[in-house]
């Protein structure tokens, strides 16, 4: 594998804590004449969440595609991790990609593959982790998102809702420092949703992930954006309503018409006027 | 109506470049690391041991029919004896090359194609890119192996069984005896030959793979688009496999002959 030219330090510093990991500069794509994103600009800062919102078709999943480099834009600037990737070749993407994880709407589950090799896929082929430790990893994930009796089936052989499971647990696998979530809770029960939701809340707070949230589902949305995982004064894990400043790590962006429509916070969000965004939130 | 000209050898010339920017993919993947070996011997099964009923089956009926026929005429000259000559020669330079292709067109280059469409439909291309995978490394790379190394492999069971076809008409339909049917067989065999059915197959294995692969990662507009893809292939790869017989033979005649 490639990597990139080694980073000093004070641009290694200049990239931690508090810094952007993800910077769109008004990109622009068109699928042949179709103009789906025009002039998007947003930045991620480390450890914060963004929770895009639009319509069915209004460029989402094109968002994300553009950040992993799966897409290329045709106009603007795309920066992630600290490493310009619009333009990049796919062999120095795949570095990039190195720290990113991607939940995919359809879940893209290799049929070939069971749920294990499915989970442990990037750990096991790209990766030198020893296969002990993969299986050991892989256990635990699975564990964690309730399919550890699943293991050895295979994708076609699970519900819908179990397939999207085990996508986010293939995402997480490799702990990425940044996810991108694609509908993680879309048809999933309200329990297992809040399971999901939980998990992204708690990788965002206690293993500094940044994450991209797409969803329809509002209701998860909030969740993720007002709440905050802490210790207890057990030392137990707990997810609880975050104060504001935590509140304020959120942002959502509404998409419409190729364009943002709405950037801001959870009770900004609440508290608009705009027609389009009041039907869009009832 | 010149527009329509215009775009449809565009779309071709297009074709043609991004199929050929895939082979020069593959062959960066066979000469340098990350290797998936596994995915290698996967495929060498899928493609090899998965494609022996129907090359055997083939083979078979193509040496027994050719003997009954080729009977037919010898006997206008009464050269029935000479019957083996004429089926290891016509099974080993041309017959068990074509056929054998063209049933890998329809099993091997239609399954690639199906399986890489649906892969990239699904977003399960996109998924192996964004874990780190090349999907040409992963998926081309292997089936291109195997298809290259199996196709003279098969060729050569084809060829065999063939022999064997006819072999059972000429004892038991045409009457010849046994070891006469041998030495003509032996006889009807030149190195040339055994040189040019041998080295057929390899070509012919590529193409088809490599069509396969390309025409299924260019697959898209969802299942409908599968369906496409594995009927384009299967068409072009077997278009691809008489149109390459023509031209390897050409120059294999030049180089052996
Ligand atoms: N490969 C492609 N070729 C042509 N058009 C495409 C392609 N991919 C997406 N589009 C178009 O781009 C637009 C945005 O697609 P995208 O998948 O980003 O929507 P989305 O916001 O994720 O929608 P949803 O909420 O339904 O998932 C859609 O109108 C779609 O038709
Ligand atoms: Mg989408």
């Amino acid at each position: 594998m490639v990597l990139a030219a080694p980073r000093s330090a004070p641009l290694e510093e200049a990239l931690g804590e508090g810094s952007p990991i993800v910077v769109l500069d008004r990109v622009s794509l068109a699928f042949d004449d179709k103009v789906i994103l025009k002039n998007i600009s947003f930045t991620l800062l480390k450890g914060h969440t963004k929770i895009i919102l639009g319509a069915s078709g209004s460029g989402k999943s094109t968002i994300l595609k553009l950040i992993l480099g799966l897409l290329k834009p045709d106009a603007g600037v795309i920066w992630v991790n600290g490493e310009r990737v619009d333009g990049m070749t796919e062999l120095e993407m795949m570095k990039v990609r190195a720290d990113l994880g991607m939940v995919f709407q359809e879940g893209a589950l290799f049929d070939s593959l069971t749920v294990a090799e499915n989970v442990g896929y990037k750990l096991f082929e790209e990766s030198d982790m020893p296969r002990a430790d993969v299986r050991q990893r892989v256990d635990e994930i699975l564990g964690f998102i309730g399919l550890d009796d699943h293991v050895d089936r295979t994708p076609a052989e699970l519900s819908g809702g179990q397939r999207r499971r085990v996508a986010i647990a293939r995402a997480m696998a490799a702990k990425p420092r940044l996810l991108l979530y694609d509908e993680p809770t879309t048809g999933l029960d309200p329990i297992t949703a809040i399971t999901v939701d939980n998990e992204i809340v708690k990788l965002r707070d206690i293993e500094n992930v940044s994450s991209i949230l797409v969803t329809h589902q509002l209701r998860d949305a909030f969740f993720v954006a007002t709440h905050e995982a802490v210790h207890d004064a057990a030392g137990r894990l707990q997810v609880v309503p975050a104060g504001l400043d935590k509140a304020e790590e959120a942002e959502f962006i509404m998409l419409k018409d190729g364009e943002i429509a709405f950037e801001g916070h959870a009770a900004e969000l609440r508290a608009t006027s705009d027609s389009y965004l009041k039907t869009f939130l009832s | 109506m010149t527009a329509l000209v215009v775009s449809l050898v565009k779309s071709g010339l297009l074709e043609i470049q991004e199929y050929m920017r895939l082979q020069g993919q593959t062959m960066r993947g066979i000469v340098s690391r990350p290797f998936y070996f596994r995915d290698v011997v996967e495929q060498f099964e899928e493609i090899g041991i998965g494609s022996l009923t129907v090359v055997l089956l083939t083979g078979f009926f193509t040496g027994a029919v050719l003997a009954l026929q080729t009977g037919i005429t010898l006997d206008q000259f009464g050269a029935r004896p000479f019957v083996g000559r004429l089926i290891s020669a016509s099974m080993i330079k041309e017959l068990g090359p074509v056929l054998t292709g063209l049933m890998l067109a329809g099993r091997v280059g239609s399954g690639i194609a199906a399986e890489l469409g649906s892969m990239v439909v699904t977003d399960q291309i996109n998924a192996l890119r964004a874990l780190g995978t090349d999907p040409v490394r992963k998926l081309v790379v292997p089936r291109v192996l195997a298809g290259v190394f199996m196709a003279p492999v098969l060729t050569v069971v084809a060829n065999t069984v063939g022999i064997i076809g006819g072999w059972l008409i000429a004892v038991y339909q045409l009457r010849v005896a046994s070891s006469l049917y041998w030495t003509s067989v032996v006889e009807g065999l030149f190195l040339q030959d055994a040189w040019m059915g041998l080295i057929k197959p390899f070509f012919l294995g590529f193409a088809i793979v490599t069509i396969g692969c390309h025409v299924g990662l260019r697959t898209h507009g969802g299942t409908q688009g599968v369906g496409r893809s594995t009927t384009n292939a299967v068409v072009a790869s077997s278009v691809a496999v008489i149109a390459v017989d023509f031209f390897v033979t050409r120059v294999l005649i030049t180089l052996l002959y």
